[in-house]
């Protein structure tokens, strides 16, 4: 019983509080797992005073390095501070590999379902996933149809954020396939870690993830158009929309890791299907872009016509296959919230594997019995735009009002293709550095994953945290934060 | 080309780059320019009846291109606020700061992290600044962390990124600046106070040349060269034609010509254009002699120079910055 446990709740544990949500420290109050002992003995003696002192100095350096993302729609001060959490979240060396294994299963899956459906579309042909979802999707472009992409990856560069249910078992919650961010803080994080607990990260053996912008660079090199006998190394770019983007400094971070021009779209050229940039010794011609522009920015010829962000030019250039887009344009059919759902026949489908990772349970509001019970359920239930990400467009039934339940109500009814809608996962949680103690706070994890001439995974991750006390939104834009990830060595 | 790897030029330079490391270091100048001219300025005014001091403002507001107050009046402390801490005034030093910092951050993949981390705490550190009496009183502290904070930053540059073609826009935007700056504030002198060229200089007179050599860091340095004894002729001499004193403008001018040849090494570009106005420049400083210059008059030498300095900017600018894609394409 808990009687005699409580005793062991000395500071800075004395205000941590738990419910049905699993736990990462503890396996029951105040009796923390075996990966757990040797950090939660560590903040059992050490000073909180040390613990604050560690934080500023972590904070003041992030702002001074200017590691900082940018709110969209506030006015004051655009650039804020990423807020990062000093407790290590520490995944043992088992878990990782159920991980590591399933999430190179989706990533193989995906890129074959993408390579189908913007080619014969088997799939389709055979009613395993609706054709009508596929076309219906805002992000299905037309103009990929029939087109070859080097090495038939799609995805190369991929996000996916996994949750943790109450049974302690991970899931996928979303892929991101388009654009994903986060990895510079995943990289900023362990940098300031390594300072803070020089020793326990010694003594724990903490799989390393510096060599992620290498991994990176080498993904992209393997997605040239060129054949390694042709006449130069490949030139390797980042395409960046701008010091206005939310993401703007980890563009910055990673080209500068990766030792490539980060450029904007004014930088570019298309001429004879070409593309150059413009530098001081004249144009120098480009081969592979890392892209961290939508797809409807990248080329005002073709997508979206007011974009002052894009190339004019570059997707016939691409079309061509002179250059190389990276992740390729289109791959936002596969991240479509309607279509995850499908993700685990889709592995079925083209690996005749069960999944490794279950996906989390989704309503269809496509389909008329699920959309009657989604309705009725509404205050129980998250409804998700299937297009949006970053936290916008969302309904979490618990935390919402009546009012707010009525706007989803009818938009769902207008557009039920537009939305989808999953129970309320209690996320799990795990220690952080608040308020000069640890609390419990939600966290989530996306691990990166990089598909070149392989798949790579550098073992971690991003774990996001909500740092507004009860709070299930992990998102940056959404008062979230995020901590080190640490994997541990077998 | 020879069978050798040997070291053909690997790296490239986005104009857009290059653009901005030009102006985010020229603006940088622009602002510790005008920290040291208002803080000798603040000394200055303590010696001094408030005629001398208006009048040495308003040479100041001619230097630094600032229109003088409509009604006259000048007020050193409504002054010193357009020109410190006026977000509105973009050629105040917290606008020259933030359009600096602002440049970097769109380049921040270019410089080293010490770089970034340096501009970066000075513009937080000018940012958090608020105007106050007590600021004004003190506000010597503020100027000296803006100038601190430059030279800590060139430092830091120096020592911290490689000195290739990215350097070389660094140098070539701070000189390219100084170089006007310098020449500007000369003309304001020679053309606003009255002397005879080659008289020392007496009493309230001589606080005036003091404070233009300290405006160009000179005041010690033209001492050990010449003694105490200040002659406009001299001062002059000095700050347009000495080769090592670091705020000269013939100082300037040779470096604005080295980064220049080193540029147009590094980019094997053909057009000389840049090169050929900032030798001309460099050569006409190096053999001119003080005495022909006041004869014809100062003031118009310094007007040829900036004229020349233009000229270069802009050849600058048309050949690595904004050239026109048609003609690239046909070569």
């Amino acid at each position: 019983m808990p009687e005699p446990v409580r005793t062991l709740f000395r500071p800075p544990f004395r205000n941590y509080q738990f419910d049905s949500a699993y736990d990462e420290m503890f396996e029951a109050p105040g009796v923390p797992r075996p990966h757990y002992r040797a950090l939660f003995q560590t903040l059992l003696e050490l000073p909180p005073e040390e613990m604050r002192k560690s934080q500023q100095a972590a904070d003041l350096s992030f702002l001074h390095q200017g590691i900082t993302f940018t709110v969209y729609g506030s006015d004051e001060g655009t650039e804020k501070v990423f807020p990062n959490d000093l407790l290590p979240r520490i995944i043992p060396h088992q878990e990782w590999r159920k991980i590591e294994s399933g999430l190179t299963q989706r990533i193989a899956a995906l890129n074959l379902f993408l390579e189908d459906v913007y080619h014969r579309g088997r799939i389709l042909a055979d009613g395993i996933v609706p054709r009508e979802l596929v076309y219906s999707c805002r992000h299905f472009r037309r103009e990929m149809r029939n087109l070859t992409v080097p090495r038939g990856i799609y995805v190369s560069i991929c996000g996916t954020d996994l949750v943790r249910l109450p049974d302690g078992s991970f899931a996928v919650l979303e892929d991101n396939l388009r654009v994903p961010s986060g990895v510079s803080y995943m990289l900023a994080n362990r940098k300031v870690l390594k300072k803070v607990f020089p020793t326990l990260f010694r003594d724990y053996g903490v799989c390393p993830v510096d060599h992620y912008a290498q991994a990176l660079l080498g993904t992209l090199l393997a997605l040239s158009p060129l054949q390694s006998t042709t006449r130069h190394e490949p030139t390797v770019v980042l395409l960046t929309p701008g010091v206005f983007n939310s993401a703007y400094f980890e563009h910055t971070f990673l080209a500068q890791q990766m030792g490539i021009d980060l450029v904007e779209g004014r930088d570019l050229l298309v001429h004879d299907n070409v593309v150059y940039m413009r530098t001081t010794a004249g144009l120098k011609r480009v081969d592979v872009i890392y892209r961290r522009v939508d797809d409807d920015f990248l080329d005002p010829l073709c997508f979206r016509r007011d974009s002052s962000l894009g190339v004019p030019g570059l997707f016939n250039a691409y079309r061509a296959g002179a250059v190389s887009l990276v992740n390729a344009v289109g791959t936002g059919i596969a991240d479509d919230k309607a279509v995850y759902a499908y993700v685990p026949a889709i592995i079925r489908y083209y690996l005749g594997e069960e999944p490794v990772l279950p996906n989390v349970e989704t309503y269809l509001l496509t389909d008329r019995s699920q959309r009657d019970y989604v309705l009725e359920h509404m205050e129980e239930l998250v409804v998700k735009a299937v297009g949006e990400s970053g936290g916008y467009g969302m309904l979490i039934g618990p935390h919402s009002t009546a009012e707010q339940r009525e706007e989803f109500r009818q938009r769902i009814l207008a557009e039920p293709r537009n939305y989808i809608a999953q129970p309320t996962l209690s996320l799990s949680r795990a220690p952080c550095f608040l308020e000069g103690e640890a609390q419990a706070r939600h966290v989530d994890l996306r691990p990166y994953i990089l598909y070149g001439e392989n798949v790579t995974l550098v073992p971690g991750g991003l774990t996001r945290v909500a740092l507004r006390r009860g709070s299930l939104v992990v998102n940056s834009s959404q008062g979230g934060g995020s901590k080190d990830t640490w994997v541990l060595r077998a | 080309m020879n069978g050798q790897r040997n070291e053909r030029r690997q790296t490239t330079m986005l104009s857009r780059v290059a653009d901005s490391l030009y102006w985010m270091s020229r603006y940088l100048e622009r602002a510790e320019h005008t920290a040291r001219l208002i803080d000798v300025d603040f000394e200055l005014r303590l010696d001094q009846s408030p005629e001398a001091s208006s009048g040495r403002w308003l040479r100041l507001l001619e230097a630094l291109q600032v229109p003088p107050p409509e009604d006259g009046k000048i007020d050193a402390a409504a002054l010193t606020q357009i020109l410190t801490l006026d977000k509105t005034n973009s050629s105040s030093i917290i606008s020259c700061v933030t359009a600096a910092r602002e440049n970097l951050r769109q380049v921040r993949e270019q410089c080293s992290s010490a770089m970034w981390e340096q501009l970066n705490r000075l513009y937080l550190q000018v940012n958090s600044t608020t105007s106050s009496e007590a600021w004004l009183l003190h506000s010597y502290v503020f100027f000296r962390a803006v100038r601190e904070g430059a030279h800590l930053f060139h430092g830091v540059t120096d020592s911290t990124m490689s000195h290739g073609e990215g350097w070389q826009y660094i140098q070539l935007g701070r000189y390219v600046e100084r170089t006007d700056a310098v020449a500007r504030l000369i003309g304001a002198y020679f053309s606003r106070l009255p002397y005879s060229a080659d008289q020392a200089v007496e009493s309230e007179e001589y606080l005036e040349w003091v404070g233009l050599l300290k405006n160009c860091a000179a005041f010690e340095a033209y001492c050990k060269n010449y003694t105490a004894e200040l002659r406009p002729l001299r001062v002059a001499e000095f700050l347009l034609l000495n080769p090592e004193c670091p705020h000269s403008v013939r100082f300037s001018v040779d470096k604005v010509h080295a980064a220049l040849q080193a540029i147009a090494e590094l980019t094997e570009r053909k057009a000389e254009e840049p090169e050929r106005l900032a030798g001309r420049l460099r050569a006409t400083l190096s053999f001119s002699q003080i005495d022909e210059v006041m004869a014809s008059g100062a003031t118009a030498y310094v007007a040829s120079v900036r004229q020349q300095c233009g000229q270069a900017h802009n050849a600058i600018h048309q050949i690595y910055f904004d050239y026109p894609v048609e003609t690239e394409l046909a070569s």
